[in-house]
């Protein structure tokens, strides 16, 4: 049995039925992580020894005849980004190289009450700021598909890491499409839930009304088990929502007859590469075939949305990261005469280029003289692309669009240039303005054997309608079945 | 066309805390009038008439009893300083 190339809930059943132990899941990823990460490099930190105690100490209480939660002993990664107590907690970053998180995040907290395995915690683009991965302080995480290319980013190692089959699934973080984009690259699924539906109490903030955290996992299942999990309102969030719990995966019949799929012209238009546009328009085919009613319509908005997402992001990132100084934690420059110089030259020194160059934009934005122009303006701008998502789900029960205008590229073709990185995202940040859930999920590769993503979105708190819609395609597809990522070099 | 000069560059990095060197001066300059060029953009955007959106959930406030909540592991909160004294953070004299 190849213990890694099963999903979750593939290993919950075998566990439940006695076919398989903890021991034997969390050893078979540990054995995977020992033969692969030295080519994918997606772990900041692993957690192999803790990890086989753990699932022995859990194998015992099954034993015993102690309730345990089903999901007790699978194993999880956890982007770099949400703190777990005790293990250090870094954001990809110099300023953050030895912090070691003193409380966990709720959904960690959430992760433990149910005995998941915490197998480690996966790289990123410093502080979240980046599509890449390559603006990691420690490492370059390679993409399974083609070692030579980019996992996409900011949760590049999650995505990597589940799609190399180093962590059965993978908890990250989207502020403007860091978890959809990299599962696009990667060919997993990624889910970035509606803006309040998971608690951001641990996540290290890099814009606060727009971060959201959310699973990548091996399929969709997968996915709406996970959100099961780390969905719910929390106090210490005051922007999460009091809506009741509810079971994700009783969603996923498949049946999709009659369901209305709205998809915007413009994001087919100048820029996206034909073999996506190509594959997207066969993913259109199936759900035709399906029973969906698909219809093309116009969502002017994309160019608005992106650049409306660099001002209220940076803004946001200027403010929240002026808390990294020096003095309660974080790095600490060696070179000071004075409290000023002790600030300055700390976060000079524990701060990468991005992002420095992003909060020196925010600082600009958000200054005398710029705000109404920039600032003001984005957030109008904001209101915008919500009105205009309201009109189209006035219509339309699901949007579909590609999750972006192109399939990994190599490394190093677009770190120096920051524009063209910001790009990457342009399929994806006008969900996070609007606040919406959106999903991910692979719909085919290109002639290079490079996956390509589908993103579906839906209207508010409407998880249920995008995870059911992308479940119908993913089982009439079968992309997992027909690719593997070959870690080509 | 957004144009940013040396001057304020270097106020704007000041007030972020941020030292520039100057080898560095020229390529932020670049990315900022670039990224500020396209941020032109949200110009043409029709907006009349509409109200900025401030947070992302329509809650205004949100209360809750104001209970003293120990911290279990106060230790650990204090061990990330890099300066530390009698379980307090250590800084240099502020006023001379």
């Amino acid at each position: 049995m190849n213990i890694t190339n099963l999903t979750v809930h593939e290993l919950v059943e075998k566990m439940k039925n006695k076919e398989l132990t903890s021991e034997e899941i969390t050893k078979a990823y540990v054995d995977r992580i020992n033969n692969k990460e030295p080519d994918v490099n997606a772990f900041v930190t692993t957690l192999c020894n803790e990890a086989l105690e753990k699932a022995k100490e859990i194998d015992s209480k099954r034993e015993a005849g102690e309730k345990v939660s089903n999901f007790a002993g699978i194993p999880v990664g956890i982007k770099d980004n949400i703190c777990t107590k005790g293990i250090r907690t870094t954001c990809s970053s110099k300023m953050l190289e030895d912090f070691i998180a003193p409380y966990n995040a709720t959904v960690t907290e959430k992760l433990l009450k149910e005995d998941l395995i915490d197998l480690g915690k996966l790289n990123m683009d410093e502080f979240a700021m980046g599509a890449s991965t390559e603006y990691s302080y420690f490492k370059k995480t390679s993409n399974p598909w083609n070692l030579n290319c980019v996992p996409g980013g900011s949760s590049g190692g999650s995505a990597a890491a589940v799609a190399g089959e180093l962590v059965p699934w993978a908890l990250g973080s989207d502020t403007g499409g860091s978890i959809r984009q990299p599962a696009a690259f990667c060919g997993v699924v990624g889910l970035k839930p509606t803006y309040g539906l998971v608690s951001r109490y641990g996540l290290v903030a890099f814009a606060s009304s727009l971060d959201q955290i959310g699973p990548i996992t091996k399929d969709v299942t997968d996915a709406a088990m996970l959100l099961n999990i780390i969905a719910g309102h929390d106090e210490r969030d005051t922007t999460s929502y009091e809506i009741p719990k509810k079971d994700y995966t009783k969603a996923l019949n498949k049946n999709i007859k009659g369901l209305k799929i709205g998809v915007p012209k413009e994001f087919f238009a100048e820029g996206i590469n034909e073999e996506v546009k190509a594959k997207l328009e066969q993913a259109i085919e199936t759900y035709k075939k399906l029973g969906a009613e698909v219809e093309e319509f116009s969502l002017d908005i994309a160019k608005y949305s992106l650049t409306a997402y660099y001002i209220i992001a940076c803004a946001e990132a200027s403010s929240n990261l002026g808390r990294f100084d020096g003095i309660r934690y974080g790095h600490r420059t060696e070179n000071y005469q004075n409290l000023k110089e002790l600030y300055k030259n700390s976060r000079s020194e524990g701060f990468g280029a991005e992002v420095k160059r992003r909060i020196i934009l925010g600082t600009y934005v958000l200054s005398s003289g710029y705000y109404d122009a920039y600032y003001k303006k984005a957030q109008q701008v904001r209101t915008l692309v919500k009105n205009e998502f309201s009109k189209a789900f006035e219509k339309y029960d699901v949007i579909l669009t590609p999750t972006a205008p192109n399939v990994a590229f190599e490394m190093g073709t677009k770190s120096n240039n920051p524009l063209e990185m910001y790009l990457a995202d342009i399929c994806t940040v006008s969900v996070n303005i609007a606040g919406l859930p959106a999903i991910s999920i692979p719909c085919g590769v290109n002639g290079d054997n490079m996956p390509i993503g589908m993103q579906l979105i839906g209207n508010k708190f409407e998880e249920e309608k995008i995870l059911n819609t992308a479940y119908a395609f993913e089982q009439e597809y079968g992309f997992r079945e027909k690719y593997k990522p070959e870690f080509k070099k | 066309m957004a144009n940013v000069s040396k001057e304020e560059l270097l106020h704007i990095a000041n007030l972020a805390n941020l030292n520039i060197k100057d080898e560095e001066i020229d390529s932020y300059l670049a990315n900022l009038k670039d990224i500020l060029n396209f941020a032109e953009i949200v110009n043409n955007a029709n907006t009349e008439g509409l109200q900025e959106t401030i947070g992302e959930n329509d809650k205004c406030n949100v209360f809750r009893k104001d209970e003293v909540k120990t911290f279990e592991d106060n230790k650990m909160l204090i061990q990330n300083a890099k300066e530390q004294e009698r379980n307090m953070f250590k800084i240099p004299k502020v006023i001379q």
